[in-house]
């Protein structure tokens, strides 16, 4: 059935439109990329599934559910994980209190003045480190990892809720490439055997073609292409965005700004 | 009565009169901030500085000639002075604590408030000093058919002409253009290549300068005293706030309305004098959570390691042997002690039940708050007002005590936990500070500013040492409590929370409720604390509400260090040892105590309780 | 005058040397000392505190020199920092009881404070002896048995500047008094009493600035719309300095009965220098034109010792010392009860002449100097000032008795 279905998502910042009409829709196990030159919109729409930002119209439906406006925290209990662009963890925590943070919090007891919270879930903490290949660096202080680590971690902590859905922004920004393709191939993996639907935004061609199902083209707030990812490299639309000499000055920035 | 317009014009006038000095003197400590983002206690002090260098120089300027160049003169001469002693501070204080918590900074520059308010009685005496009008400008204009003080006149129009001048600095010179840039993103300046020390050195001089040249300017008003300082930096403070932090626009626009506010708001409550501009700096940042013209804080993206509690690890065997035995030596001391050190060592116990609720909230939660002690306070009446007025005991009234403080911390907290980092503490500090008026004014209730004495214990607990014993439990079981919950998944869920409000929600934590709970608990063991300190001390009176003893808490866990669980306990003690071993000492206790907290600040910059966690990682060879 | 380390130590040790040189030329004092804890707001409230403590050591050398109290037993003050909050002022209180072993305490400056420390001491059973405190409250509703004060309080000096306005026409009245118990009591026994001398008085205007926070433009302006035919001034310090200037400037004063509290203490007029407006009624202490000769000798030995006029802290201090050497010579016992019990109704003849601690509120009936401000060489002065003998402006006794029962 399908998962996720987005319909007419519009919003403007003080005039200036940032989405326009924007409509699409994943099944579970799916992966579906959203891609454009910056500015395009994918943040905005991105944020907009996610409950950070709420549309000036349009719904967002998770499994027949209208989630359109709910915040994040309870967008989060209907099933849907995810990482951001910087990656945003508890520095002050180690590896494996993170863990339990975020199943602490999936088990509703956050507000738990008695228990002990590093005695409670280790065991499916380390399992969902195991998942990431990350429990080694368990016991490791969260500030003491490489940043590549930190992604994977990240990703653990998105999967913590046992998603449905898994929105991913920007995943590999910031990774060195032979991490980023292992990243994705074990994102791929994961979706793949629970059944997750994955949309994720990215700057990283490669990651997105190798990966992505299908994938959504965004320019200037409107998706101006969409389909799998032959259909989009055929698209002669997107040839003139991506391709075209400004098009691809855009990309070219779009990645040196990734890696910067 | 009527009212007749000449007279509105005219009061309109001295608005914009007192809203004039009060921008220039704001517009300094708006900048420092923006620039180095240190919350500058001291920009009082220069301020008071500023006066006192004037009552010096230009009465001796006048005697060579009375004009108004030299009056003028002399009052640029005293601002530039105190711009050196603003440079002196930065290079011998601020340089070398640019890197400790902001914090920290802020208690420093609190060390320099009280070494400075000594060194002022040192040099300048206790009375206070008139300086001389501004010749030229010592007459009255008519306007209409009202007199206006032509130096007034004057004033008015300085306000402006100094807005307009920092424009000028900041749009067209190279210094200023850094200044911006640094206001936006301090790490970027960095970048650039900027030699940071000169442009921090740079802006210290033209803050302090500016405070300085606000206080000289005020020497043909008012007289220099050696209590001016404390009366300014609550108000450029709030100025600053509510023009939101680093603009200088925003500062110009506060200023103008806390002048009209207070030149036509005493017309019809000559009372509120006591509250108004904190009433108006709570509505602004309850609306406004950045000021008029703040921008947010850029946090996103923010990955710095956050300053707090880290990872709190148990006790080890040794550490438990050494809380056993500090807690037989509490116990003990009405057995060996006399009743006055039974009677320090009760003040211990309650301040450290105080300082550890307030680095539930600051260390834990990151939750900053220039305002705990109202909730101590409040803890305190509602023990004595039911204790005096309703003729309680004192078992049911010590119950009360908490409960009030977790009360009015749900009241005001509800509003706290929406706005975040400087503003948050601003809003602390103003709702605490109408709590204070409240308990100032409402004579008939609260006694006023004479409080209400006889708040005695029960016939039982009247000894000295069965206080102790009752103060030793209560104290201990709150702390324990208070410690069990910061280990407990809400605790964790606080520092989560504070680590990254993001990841936070999106994993499905209400981050703002959890603050909001957090802070009531913490303002309830707080007032637990004040209830106690009441019955220990016999009277209630506004001093327990007030910035003072909120600063004092403050220090107490800096002292202790704030990323330690513990170690706001070994602050209090700490600090009320310092406290009390200085002022039987000497009249000049306060420098006394300002230079330790500096030294303090400097020897230890994670506070006692980080140097310890050093030496013990040090001795165990490094592990976590 | 002082130096950094202004500390208890250095000036036992000075007094000790002192008293020592002086034993060399005659009866000195022989025998245990009796020790008096006196804790003050040395620090915040300097101006007045510290000309107090230099009087007091004064008068304690000199009475030491003269032989003693008790039949020869030195008098030894320990001073302390009250810290200017209750919660402070209560814990060192309690020091010097246990630790410094005195037999009595004394002093405080701020209301608050004295309150404080004079419920500690009825707790405690232990003489306290509020020297400078003015509230009504400590020896009206909030009084008790241990707790004494010397200096005439609110009550009795508000009565005495409306008593000097008695027969004047002035009958519309604006009050201007800090936002404070002081201030807010001052003006309620204003309000009380001001019918009484003027038929007909009433009060048309009010204003009540933050202490030390004054914002003098609008306050003048405030008072001014109102035009009033006279004020009642309470402000005093760095507020009445600013409150002045802008007064004088905007012509507030010209034309206008103006009685104002306590500003002609030297503390308060000193710094209003060639600004001190004229013809104001005031209270106050004209040092130089003092009449008498022990007043004067004390005035003389004063400024000889510190190089310094002495100000009202200065009487204040001296005729404590002066009182509580006759209570300890009459008592002959440091029993606080004795003390206490002595101190009822004690009269001490002292420089300002008889002063009598009278029994019924425990209120000194030391006066002040009620008079007009004026200028000489661009200094503020008090001209036909006369000496109010507070016994002749307490609180009705039947008053005493209702709020003391309470």
């Amino acid at each position: 059935m399908t998962l996720l279905i987005v319909e007419n998502l519009n919003k403007n910042f003080g005039g200036v439109v940032a989405a326009r009409n924007v409509s699409f829709s994943l099944v579970a196990g799916e992966i579906l990329a959203m891609i454009g030159p910056n500015g395009a919109g994918k943040s905005t729409s991105f944020n907009m599934v996610g409950g950070q930002l709420r549309p000036d119209s349009g719904r967002v439906l998770l499994a027949g559910q209208d989630i359109t406006g709910l915040p994040p925290r309870a967008i989060c209990r209907l099933g849907v994980g995810r990482s951001f662009q910087v990656a945003q963890t508890f520095l002050s925590m180690s590896v494996l209190e993170n863990l339990q943070m975020a199943l602490i919090a999936y088990a509703g007891r956050t507000r738990d003045m008695l228990a002990r919270s590093s005695a409670l879930f280790r065991d499916e903490a380390l399992g969902l480190l195991n998942q990431v290949g990350m429990a080694e660096a368990a016991a490791r202080p969260m500030g003491a990892l490489a940043y590549g680590d930190v992604k994977r971690v990240e990703l653990a902590i998105a999967l913590s809720g046992a998603p449905r859905l898994l929105l991913m922004d920007e995943p590999t920004a910031g990774m060195a490439p032979a991490e980023r393709a292992a990243l994705m191939r074990l994102v791929a993996d994961i979706a793949r055997r629970a059944a997750i639907g994955v949309l994720f935004t990215e700057h990283d061609m490669d990651a997105v073609f190798a990966h992505a199902d299908r994938i959504l083209v965004l320019v200037r707030g409107e998706i101006i292409a969409a389909g799998t990812p032959e259909e989009v490299r055929a698209n002669p639309e997107v040839q003139r965005v991506y391709l075209g000499t400004s098009g691809l000055r855009a990309a070219l920035r779009a990645r040196a700004a990734a890696h910067g | 009565m009527s009212v007749e317009f000449s007279f509105l014009l005219v009061q309109a006038l001295s608005g914009l009169a007192s809203a004039s000095s009060l921008f220039i003197i704001a517009s300094g400590l708006t900048l420092v901030f923006g620039v180095t983002r240190i919350v500058n206690f001291a920009h009082g002090s220069f301020y008071m500085l500023g006066a006192y260098v004037a009552v010096s120089i230009v009465p001796w300027l006048l005697q060579i000639e009375r004009s108004p160049t030299l009056f003028f003169v002399g009052v640029l001469i005293s601002a530039c002075v105190v711009g050196v002693l603003g440079v002196v501070m930065e290079i011998l204080l601020l340089r070398r604590i640019y890197k400790v918590p902001e914090l920290f900074q802020l208690l420093a520059t609190f060390g320099v408030v009280l070494m400075v308010q000594d060194a002022v009685l040192y040099f300048w005496g206790p009375l206070d000093i008139a300086g001389p009008r501004a010749p030229g400008l010592r007459h009255g204009v008519m306007i209409l058919d009202q007199r206006f003080p032509a130096y007034e006149l004057f004033l008015i129009a300085a306000g402006p002409v100094v807005l307009g001048l920092l424009w000028l600095l900041m749009h067209k010179t190279r210094f200023g253009i850094l200044l911006r840039a640094a206001t936006r993103d301090r790490d970027m300046v960095g970048a650039l290549g900027v030699n940071q020390a000169l442009l921090f050195t740079g802006t210290l001089f033209l803050g302090a300068f500016l405070a300085g040249l606000g206080g000289a300017l005020q020497i043909p008003r008012v007289s220099a005293s050696a209590q001016m300082d404390l009366s300014i930096i609550t108000e450029a403070f709030v100025v600053t706030v509510i023009g939101g932090m680093g603009s200088i626009g925003g500062a110009f626009l506060a200023a103008l309305l806390i002048g009209q506010l207070q030149a036509f708001g005493v017309l019809i409550f000559p009372k509120i004098t006591l509250v108004l501009v904190f009433l108006l700096m709570a509505l602004v940042l309850v609306v406004k959570p950045w000021g008029l013209l703040g921008r947010p804080e850029s946090t996103a993206g923010h990955t710095a390691l956050p300053e707090g509690i880290m990872q709190p690890r148990g006790f080890a065997a040794a550490e438990k042997l050494l809380l056993l035995l500090a807690v037989l030596a509490a116990a003990s001391v009405p057995i060996f002690g006399d009743t006055y050190t039974i009677k320090v060592a009760t003040e211990v116990l309650i301040f450290a039940l105080a300082a550890f609720s307030l680095n539930f909230l600051v260390g834990n939660g990151g939750i900053v708050s220039f305002g705990h002690a109202a909730y101590f306070g409040l803890g305190a009446y509602a023990s004595g007002l039911l204790v005096t007025k309703l003729g309680m005991p004192m078992e049911p009234a010590l119950i009360a005590a908490p409960l009030a403080g977790g009360f009015f911390a749900a009241l005001f907290g509800f509003f706290i936990v929406r706005l975040q980092g400087i503003y948050l503490a601003m809003l602390t500090l103003a709702f605490a500070q109408i709590a204070y008026a409240v308990c100032f004014q409402w004579v008939e209730v609260t006694g006023g500013d004479n409080g209400i004495v006889g708040v005695w214990p029960s016939t039982w607990a009247a000894s000295r040492s069965a206080y102790h014993y009752i103060v030793l439990v209560a104290a201990m079981a709150g702390i324990l409590a208070l410690r069990h919950v910061i280990y407990a998944p809400f605790g964790a869920s606080l520092r989560a929370a504070r680590d990254s409000a993001q990841r936070a929600e999106a994993i499905g934590i209400d981050v703002r409720t959890h603050r909001w709970l957090g802070f009531t608990i913490a303002g309830a063991a707080a007032g637990l604390a004040g209830g106690l300190y009441a019955f220990s001390k016999g009277s209630i009176d506004p001093t327990l509400l007030g910035i003072p003893l909120s600063v004092d808490f403050l220090a107490m866990i800096l002292l202790g260090g704030m990323q330690t669980v513990m170690g706001p306990v070994l602050g209090a003690a700490a600090f009320h040892s310092i406290k009390d071993i200085f002022m039987p000492l000497t009249d000049h206790w306060r420098f006394l105590l300002g230079a330790s907290i500096i030294a303090l600040v400097l020897i230890f910059p994670r506070g006692l309780g980080g140097a310890y966690a050093a030496l013990r990682a040090r001795f165990s060879g490094g592990a976590p | 005058m002082d130096s950094i380390f202004f500390g208890r130590r250095a000036l036992l040790a000075g007094g000790a040397g002192l008293a020592a040189a002086a034993a060399g030329r005659g009866a000195a004092a022989q025998g245990a000392p009796i020790r008096i804890g006196e804790l003050n707001s040395y620090s915040r409230m300097a101006a007045f505190c510290i000309p107090y403590r230099n009087a007091m050591q004064m008068a304690a050398e000199q009475i030491n020199a003269a032989g003693g109290v008790m039949g020869g037993r030195r008098l030894e003050f320990i001073f302390r920092d009250d810290g200017a909050t209750p919660g402070d002022a209560v814990r060192v209180a309690e020091e010097l009881l246990t630790r410094e072993n005195v037999s009595f305490i004394a002093g405080t400056f701020l209301s608050n404070v004295g309150l404080a420390v004079a419920d500690f001491a009825n707790q405690r059973k232990r003489l306290f002896f509020a020297t400078e405190p003015l509230s009504d409250a400590i020896t009206m509703a909030q009084g008790n048995r241990y707790t004494w004060r010397l200096r005439p309080s609110t009550f009795m000096q508000t009565r005495m500047l409306v008593e000097a306005a008695r027969g004047r026409t002035q009958k519309r009245w604006a009050i201007v008094a800090p936002n404070y118990e002081y201030g807010q009591s001052a003006a309620a026994n204003f309000k009380r009493l001001i019918g009484g001398a003027i038929p007909g008085a009433e009060i048309i205007a009010e204003q009540y600035p933050a202490l030390g926070r004054v914002d003098a433009g609008a306050t003048v302006g405030a008072l001014a719309q109102a035009r009033p035919d006279a004020i009642f001034n309470v402000l005093f310090g760095p507020d009445l300095t600013a409150f002045v200037r802008e007064g004088n400037t905007r012509g507030l004063f010209e034309r206008r009965f103006v009685l104002s509290l306590l500003t002609g203490e030297p503390e308060y007029m000193i710094p209003l220098g060639d600004e001190t407006p004229e013809g104001w009624v005031v209270t106050g202490y004209p040092w130089e034109q003092v009449e008498g000769a022990e007043h004067r000798a004390f005035v003389e030995a004063y400024r000889a010792r510190f190089n310094d006029t002495p100000r009202k802290g200065s009487l204040l201090g001296y005729v404590t010392v002066q009182v509580l050497a006759n209570m300890l010579n009459r008592a002959n016992s440091l029993d606080n009860e004795v003390l206490v019990d002595t101190l009822r109704d004690l009269r001490t003849e002292t420089v300002v002449g008889n002063v009598t601690m009278r029994g019924i509120d425990q209120q000194g009936s030391m006066g002040t100097w009620v008079g007009e401000t004026t200028q000489r060489n661009g200094q503020g002065t008090m001209r036909n000032a006369r000496y109010a003998d507070g016994a002749d402006y307490m609180f009705p006794e039947e008053e005493v008795r209702a709020a003391r029962r309470a």
